[in-house]
């Protein structure tokens, strides 16, 4: 008996302790995570005391001093740029390495090592469009070159000091959650870090889409729903700007002669890459001391992404011998992304270029050995990739390579019964180091340097945006972009991958990208428009993809500001003015039929009439415009929201204009209907009409219903509540855990505006930059901290979507910063 | 009950020297060992398992989390779901502790009863 009680005491001790240990489902094993030595207890930052601190890190070349600074911005002295880039890595790594290896598993196609089956077919997308093989192609490449070599070298070894520090108890607490542990930073994941990046900033190709719409709408309709320009044009190279290019003298120019095989125009496909709707992309701008009150330029960017925490960027100071340079950096990637020297400034939007083709390719047979190419077979690669999946057994998928790219979709992958093999050649699989521009960047003095700094960038294609202290300003596109046929309209349709006519031709000379510098109106500016009018002599594909709003307005502010400052920026950064209603909707007024409303409505013409286009947060006219537009998109568009034939909606200029001018048009009529023909007038209406019931279905939560007071609407009729509540603005954590999301966020603002901030997606750093008085100031939707258990993990949000900015303290030495200094950290050798 | 109070003290002393550097179920052995020498009953055995890491794990973690005023425990909360309320997390914690040590120290005792 007595052996009995012992064996089941023992037994069910030993059994608790196995269930308290390991992972049960989504649930972390809870013994490990609540206890308070090495669980997530561990994680709540002390956040009353800082004090410095002194470390022995082997590895550094000399002594390093970091000073952290009141928002806990690290300001790093080194004696030398290895010891600089060694420190900046263990210095990310000890605020944000979790973000920094999730973002790199995400690429590398191995989330579903951590979260299991759920994440097999986003890991197999990611192998598949080949972000692993770009970042294996481009960390190769750049180990031929010994000087960035080193840099990078030096930088994984920082973040890997730092991981050699960590016990159990110190990990992050997502690693806590999610039960698994750091593994080594290498230079490849720098350089998937890159095309994780690229992957983000390359999605504008419709190739597929445009082969569906002709096949399907023919030619005439094409031309007028994807026009390659529009009317109200304002490219980032100011029209009449002059061309010294000539494409004649490029070396591949004569293969361009051969023309090409044809573009696919009848077929219709099943499977495309997902897409946003519609762009939401990034704005900069700088103007030249001309237009400003100190005489000097002023330099502003807010690459607009989506939003997340821990954030995308991480605030530095870098000082070296060979630079001092403040900004946005990359966390896993060294070097400052974004930012300004003692000398330059620099910032980037997106390109926006089609830097992505898709080839049909034809195999021999179902073994896929063989493809068509120029009348013969040859052969193709095939790489067998193993996806290890936490708590299943491996899964194997064969992946097909060709001279025309990667096989992204075939029988194995894609909708289910579409056999068609889709191949896509990429900019990013090209070899490349785009860690050299930033590097050069960080270390430039003079628009010489930074033109050399971008001559060899590739992707993704960027609008770099310049100013210098000594007065210059510029704005010059660069990535490397595709020699396409004119004729055939190469990469607007998917092409036959059959022959070399087929192919890229070679590329356009980094020289020849559009740029501009010092203009006469005194500004340059992007906001991923069209970067060219017309008459540009090579050709890419136009589309009418390109952003047509918050360019215009920039170049109206630009254009009619005078005596600028900081202030003006600060102001201009966080416009809430929305050009697309302004031209919309008196449009969409002008057809309503009113004589049906009921009293509700009524008051919503009303009060849209009154609208002076302000999407402000504390507005309601942006909330009904905001349904109707959206819901007459989807009443008129509904043609090409056919999920088995993927095709892209015209965009919002387009669909305007298409309002305005075409009365009797064929796409009027709703599919959902088939015994009703609906004209232009009737979906007006019918969009109106779904206003109010789509105010009554959202659920608005308590936090955002600041203004329950509006006379007009009471909460139980109507919740009809400002543009902020309604936005609902999140924040969110990169594992889509709320808790450590910032929810609810009450900001004006959306797509197409200057403050492009929508529910998801925003400016994720803004930043100004005063040559003059030698000042930035900057702010983004987060902290420093990627501990969501430190007061510096979201604590710049508030001042974000308040529109406000922190002065960066660019300082030469570590005292400067006086009582603005947190805590010093020294590390020795 | 003079037993009893060594007992606490002895698991709560030893667990809290080890657990820094060791996996959290070092509790165990602990607790067994305490279990095994020092003489009580089966229910006091278990009693003083419990209380000690029970009393240990809550107020480490109370002495950490005050210092974070709470900031991610009410996360944590949040997330399992408790709906944000901390003192629920602090509970937990110490009874999934208390509770291994406590069946661990019981073991010990009857081990040593045989």
């Amino acid at each position: 008996m007595n052996y009995f009680k012992f064996i089941l005491s023992a037994f069910v001790t030993v059994v608790l302790i196995v269930l308290l240990n390991s992972q049960l489902g989504v649930a972390p094993p809870f013994a490990k995570f609540l206890n308070p030595y090495q669980g997530f207890w561990q994680n709540a930052e002390n956040t009353k005391t800082w004090k410095d601190d002194e470390a022995h890190v082997p590895g550094l070349k000399d002594e390093v001093k970091v000073y952290f600074d009141e928002r806990l911005v690290p300001h790093v002295f080194a004696k030398n740029d290895q010891d600089l880039y060694f420190m900046q890595g263990y210095i990310t790594a000890k605020y944000r390495l979790w973000q920094m290896e999730i973002q790199t598993h995400n690429a590398a196609g191995r989330v579903s090592e951590i979260v299991g089956e759920k994440a097999i077919d986003l890991d197999r997308m990611q192998r598949r469009i080949g972000l692993g093989y770009g970042a294996e192609t481009a960390q190769e490449y750049i180990a031929k070159d010994p000087a960035s070599k080193q840099l990078i070298d030096a930088y994984c070894d920082g973040v890997n000091a730092y991981i050699k520090t960590l016990k159990p108890k110190d990990y992050p607490v997502e690693y806590k959650l999610l039960n698994y542990k750091p593994e080594a930073w290498t230079p490849l994941k720098v350089a998937l870090l890159l095309k994780n990046m690229a992957n983000m900033l390359s999605v504008f190709e419709y190739d597929i889409e445009n082969t569906n719409f002709i096949t399907k709408y023919g030619d005439q309709n094409f031309r007028e729903l994807y026009p390659d320009f529009i009317d109200a044009e304002d490219p980032i190279i100011p029209v009449g700007t002059p061309w010294n290019v000539t494409p004649q003298d490029s070396a591949d120019h004569s293969k361009m002669q051969a023309g090409n095989a044809g573009v696919i125009r009848n077929e219709l496909f099943a499977n495309a890459l997902t897409k946003p709707d519609e762009i939401t992309g990034s704005n900069n701008w700088a103007v030249s001391g001309s237009k400003t009150k100190s005489g000097k330029p002023i330099l502003c960017n807010d690459p607009h992404l989506r939003l997340s925490l821990p954030s995308i960027w991480y605030e530095m100071q870098l000082v070296s011998p060979n630079m001092n340079v403040y900004g946005a950096t990359l966390p896993g990637s060294p070097a400052v992304i974004i930012g300004f020297n003692d000398s330059i400034s620099w910032g980037v939007t997106n390109g926006g270029r089609d830097v992505r083709d898709w080839y049909k390719i034809k195999f021999k047979d179902a073994s896929r050995d063989e493809y068509e190419y120029n009348g013969q077979w040859v052969k193709a690669e095939k790489k067998v990739e193993r996806y290890k999946v936490r708590g299943k057994p491996d899964v194997l998928d064969t992946v097909v390579y060709t001279r025309f790219g990667i096989v992204v979709f075939d029988q194995n992958f894609g909708t289910a019964g579409s056999k068609k093999n889709l191949a896509m050649r990429w900019t990013a699989h090209l070899p490349s180091n785009e860690f050299k521009t930033f590097y050069q960047l960080n270390c430039g003095k003079n628009y010489d340097d930074y033109i050399n700094a971008l001559k060899n960038y590739t992707c993704p294609a960027q609008n770099f945006v310049f100013a210098s202290r000594s007065g210059d300003i510029a704005i010059k596109q660069q990535g490397r972009f595709p020699l396409r046929d004119r004729a055939s309209e190469q990469g607007k349709f998917i092409s036959n991958g059959t022959s070399d006519k087929d192919e890229w031709k070679g590329f356009i000379p980094s020289a020849d990208n559009p740029t501009v510098k010092n203009p006469e109106r005194g500004f340059v500016s992007s906001a991923n428009q069209h970067p060219t009018d017309s008459t540009y002599p090579y050709y890419y594909p136009g589309l009418g993809v390109y952003e047509n709003y918050r360019n215009r307005r920039i170049n109206k502010l630009l254009t009619d500001g005078k005596d600028i400052d900081a202030d003006f920026m600060k102001k201009m950064q966080t416009d809430n003015y929305n050009l697309l209603a302004s031209e919309a909707l008196p449009v969409l007024l002008s057809l309503l039929n009113r004589s049906n409303l009921n009293e509700q409505e009524k008051k919503m013409v009303e009060e849209l009439s009154k609208w002076d286009y302000y999407n402000n947060a504390g507005e309601v006219s942006p909330v009904y415009f905001e349904i109707w537009w959206n819901e007459l998109r989807k009443l008129l568009w509904d043609e090409m929201m056919d999920k088995n034939v993927p095709m892209k909606q015209p965009n919002f200029y387009v669909t305007v204009e298409f309002l305005k001018h075409d009365s009797t048009s064929v796409f009027y009529d709703n599919l959902s209907t088939p015994n009703k023909k609906e004209t232009r007038e009737d979906i007006v209406l019918m969009a109106f009409k779904r206003i109010e019931d789509t105010l009554r279905k959202k659920e608005f939560t308590e936090v955002n219903e600041p203004y329950d007071n509006d006379d007009n609407y009471k909460k139980d009729d109507l919740k009809a509540h400002d543009w902020g509540s309604y936005k609902d603005t999140k924040i969110g954590h990169l594992a889509m855990l709320d808790p450590f999301s910032s929810m609810h966020v009450y900001s004006g603002g959306n797509i197409g505006i200057i403050n492009a901030t929508n529910t998801t997606n925003g400016p994720s750093w803004r930043m100004i930059v005063d040559e003059g008085a030698m000042k930035a100031y900057v702010v983004y939707p987060g902290g420093e901290s990627g501990n969501p258990g430190s007061a510096y993990y979201d604590n710049m949000v508030n001042s974000w979507a308040k529109g406000q900015y922190y002065e960066a303290n660019f300082i030469k030495q570590g005292d400067e910063l006086g009582t603005k200094k947190l805590f010093t950290s020294s590390f020795k050798p | 009950m003079k037993n009893f109070v060594v007992s606490v003290f002895v698991i709560l002393f030893l667990s809290s020297v080890l657990q820094p550097f060791l996996p959290w179920y070092i509790i165990a052995p602990v607790a067994f060992f305490a279990g095994y020498f020092i003489k009580q009953s089966a229910l006091a055995a278990f009693g003083a398992g419990f209380w000690a890491i029970f009393l240990l794990w809550v107020s480490y973690a109370f002495v950490l989390t005050h210092a974070n005023n709470d900031l991610l425990a009410h996360k944590v909360a949040t997330l399992l779901p408790m709906g944000g309320h901390v003192s629920m997390l602090l509970l937990v914690t110490g009874i999934i502790g208390g509770l291994v040590s406590g069946l661990a120290a019981l073991s010990g005792r009857l081990a040593a009863a045989l």
